[in-house]
């Protein structure tokens, strides 16, 4: 590709000023749309839905789920993963690239790590609910407490709860110390005087001196050297979560790559999904250029290779190793009951994304978009086909069974995409959804540049 | 521009990012004081009983058994609370026109069971079973402490988990002759750690952690 069809990573005939004014305008300036207004509301409702549908698990606890022996992970797992997977994406555009000087992530990192955010808040909800009486979750964490035991450090779950705090807590303070400048932009620019003071609060005093934004510097490093290695640890601990169990299907060494590759493919699926509809209405096409949609779709393209690869390795490895279990496994996988959702799967996450070889799809926005939803289709159905098809017919075929999700698992599941799409317009109304200071040092070098 | 904060700002913004973290610190070491006080453990916190009931006099004082109220400790889980005819063994030969005893003459009349206090509780999810740790040598008093000495009963320790595990991981501490199990002035030897590796190997007492073995 010659560098003069490169589209560029923002638009010429931007200024420092226009940038911040751009940008700190659709929290700011202009009257709030009727869409958001829309989208919020609906968002909202579908969030209610979740709060009906926990307030009732909580009342009568889990078995208003499909879960029984020999599925005793459903909906909840399945969710967990999926959630978390998507979240990966915003830590590896915000630390690996920014540690790769990898200038194009500027316009898309805030709001790839405020997807993050609300996907772990998602995922966090699920293993939570799944406990059955949450209000003991606490017994996880090892603290000297009166039964004089500690958490079963043996126990993959429990590396889970260390990993997904972890990751939170990391990818939080990330996000609000990039955000700290940009708070104070808008502090400086609110015209009433609650807006100055929240902003105010939120900015912690920053003058834009030359020691903080040397301190902010150091700062953004040091996070994003502390969140890169979470980006691959953080699915490699969920993946252990299956291949720690002695299970055909799930006790294969394969797991931890293959579970990194699909997070970040489901999570680069998820930030185009939400930037594609973002940067229409909010006019950002300047900013969120051709060149990152085109970037995404080859890096979608990149793991999706990859996870096309785990698949075929698992069935290679079923009838390599001989293992009677393995290889009804991946037949039960490919012949069984659930064969249509093994079959979907391969068509979403293997086949069709391959129209991402050709540049006239990567450059089709439409097409871009049904590709993001397809990958965040087969991604789902990937933990569908792994939880369920490996559980419902294991070792012992007298309790053998099949799992029927309940529509309280269909209202949880949908729920958390109240609870996400509800912080998402919060956010996009409220915080600044592109890096001001940060683009405005993509400004004077265009499409390159000498300053990060 | 007008400033947005006064410059007091600073120092209290300064102040509450320290303050709040040793408040967090003060909150954990409050929470853990009071986990770890009667208040919450209801140990050595003697209960009002219907009658006072005195086990220093009954136990200590005149020297009665345990087994002679606590009549099923041997062969059942639970070690059995006295029926009231048993008081009424002795008293109604004495203390017979003792004020402080009419409710237990009362329930003899009327077949009505005296309604005790329960002092120890265990939840019902934990198994427990009496009659096992008296036969692996384990004392009254090890668990319900210095019972001689009670005016009016008390909890001598928590029951909570970390306590029973305290001797299921080292019954070595706590384990004494079978013949001394009910001797509520029983003092352990000095050579405990000698003794108590002879008798966990003699009893044939397994340290028993795993869960099931209380949650079952």
């Amino acid at each position: 590709m010659s560098a003069s069809h490169t589209p560029p990573i923002i638009e010429p005939g931007y200024t420092f000023a226009s940038v911040s004014d751009k940008i700190s305008s659709i929290i700011l300036g202009r009257r709030t749309p009727r869409w958001w207004w829309l989208g919020l509301a609906v968002s909202i409702s579908i969030l209610m839905v979740f709060n009906l549908a926990v307030t009732y698990l909580l009342a009568r606890g889990v078995g208003i789920w499909g879960i029984n022996i020999p599925v005793g992970w459903g909906f909840a797992i399945i969710n967990f993963v999926w959630w978390i997977g998507i979240g990966h994406a915003g830590t590896l555009i915000s630390a690996i690239l920014l540690l790769l000087r990898q200038k194009w992530r500027t316009s898309i990192n805030r709001f790839a790590e405020a997807m993050t955010i609300f996907a772990v808040a998602c995922a966090g909800a699920f293993p939570l609910l799944h406990m059955g009486r949450p209000w003991l979750f606490y017994w996880l964490m090892p603290y000297p407490n009166t039964m004089g035991t500690w958490p079963q450090f043996r126990s993959p779950l429990v590396w889970d709860v260390f990993a997904v705090s972890t990751y939170a807590t990391v990818s939080l303070m990330f996000w609000f110390v990039g955000m700290v400048p940009d708070l104070a932009t808008l502090r400086d620019r609110a015209k009433n005087r609650l807006a100055q003071v929240v902003y105010g609060f939120l900015a912690m005093g920053w003058r834009g001196s030359a020691v903080h934004w040397h301190r902010y510097e150091t700062a953004s490093l040091l996070l994003a050297g502390l969140a890169t290695p979470l980006v691959v640890s953080v699915h490699t601990v969920v993946s252990f979560d299956f291949a720690i169990g002695i299970e055909a299907g799930w006790h294969a060494t394969i797991f931890p790559p293959y579970f990194v590759a699909g997070a970040i493919y489901s999570g680069f699926a998820m930030v185009m999904t939400l930037s594609i509809p973002l940067r229409k209405l909010y006019q950002l096409e300047d900013f969120i250029t051709m060149r990152h949609l085109d970037n995404m779709a080859k890096v979608m393209l990149a793991t999706g290779l990859i996870v096309a690869y785990g698949y075929m390795m698992e069935t290679f490895m079923a009838f390599y190793s001989g293992d009677t279990y393995e290889k009804f496994m991946i037949l039960n996988r490919m012949t069984g009951p659930y064969r249509n959702f093994y079959w979907t799967l391969i068509l979403c996450n293997v086949l069709l994304p391959q129209v991402l070889w050709l540049r006239r799809v990567r450059s089709s926005v439409p097409m871009l978009f049904v590709m993001s939803l397809v990958v965040n289709t087969g991604m789902w159905l990937e933990r569908f086909i792994i939880v369920v098809t490996s559980l419902h017919r294991d070792f012992l075929p007298s309790s053998w069974g099949m799992y029927y999700p309940t529509r309280w698992d269909w209202a949880t599941y949908l729920g958390t995409l109240g609870l996400f799409f509800t912080l998402m317009f919060l956010f996009l109304r409220f915080l600044p959804v592109i890096a001001i200071a940060e683009m405005r040092g993509l400004v004077p070098a265009g499409s390159g540049g000498k300053k990060e | 521009m007008a400033q947005i904060f006064h410059r007091s700002t600073n120092t209290v913004a300064r102040v509450s990012i320290y303050g709040s973290l040793v408040a967090l610190l003060a909150l954990s070491f409050a929470l853990y004081g009071l986990s770890a006080s009667p208040y919450y453990t209801d140990v050595n916190q003697p209960k009002d009983q219907p009658v006072p009931f005195s086990h220093r006099h009954h136990a200590g004082e005149l020297g009665i058994d345990c087994r002679y109220c606590h009549t099923s400790v041997e062969e059942s889980s639970f070690a059995g609370v006295p029926p009231t005819q048993t008081c009424m063994t002795c008293h109604s030969q004495i203390w017979t026109n003792s004020a402080m005893l009419e409710p237990v003459r009362a329930s003899y009349r009327s077949g009505r069971s005296l309604e005790w206090i329960r002092v120890n509780a265990l939840p019902d999810f934990v198994y427990f079973n009496h009659s096992i740790h008296i036969h692996k040598g384990i004392g009254c008093t090890t668990c319900h402490g210095p019972i001689a000495e009670m005016p009016l009963t008390w909890k001598a320790n928590t029951l909570q988990m970390s306590w029973c595990l305290g001797c299921h991981r080292a019954p070595e501490k706590f384990v004494r002759p079978r013949d001394q199990v009910f001797n509520p002035n029983y003092q352990p030897p000095a050579d405990q750690a000698v003794l108590g590796a002879q008798l966990v190997k003699e009893y044939q007492i397994q340290s028993l952690t795993n869960c099931s073995t209380c949650h079952r």
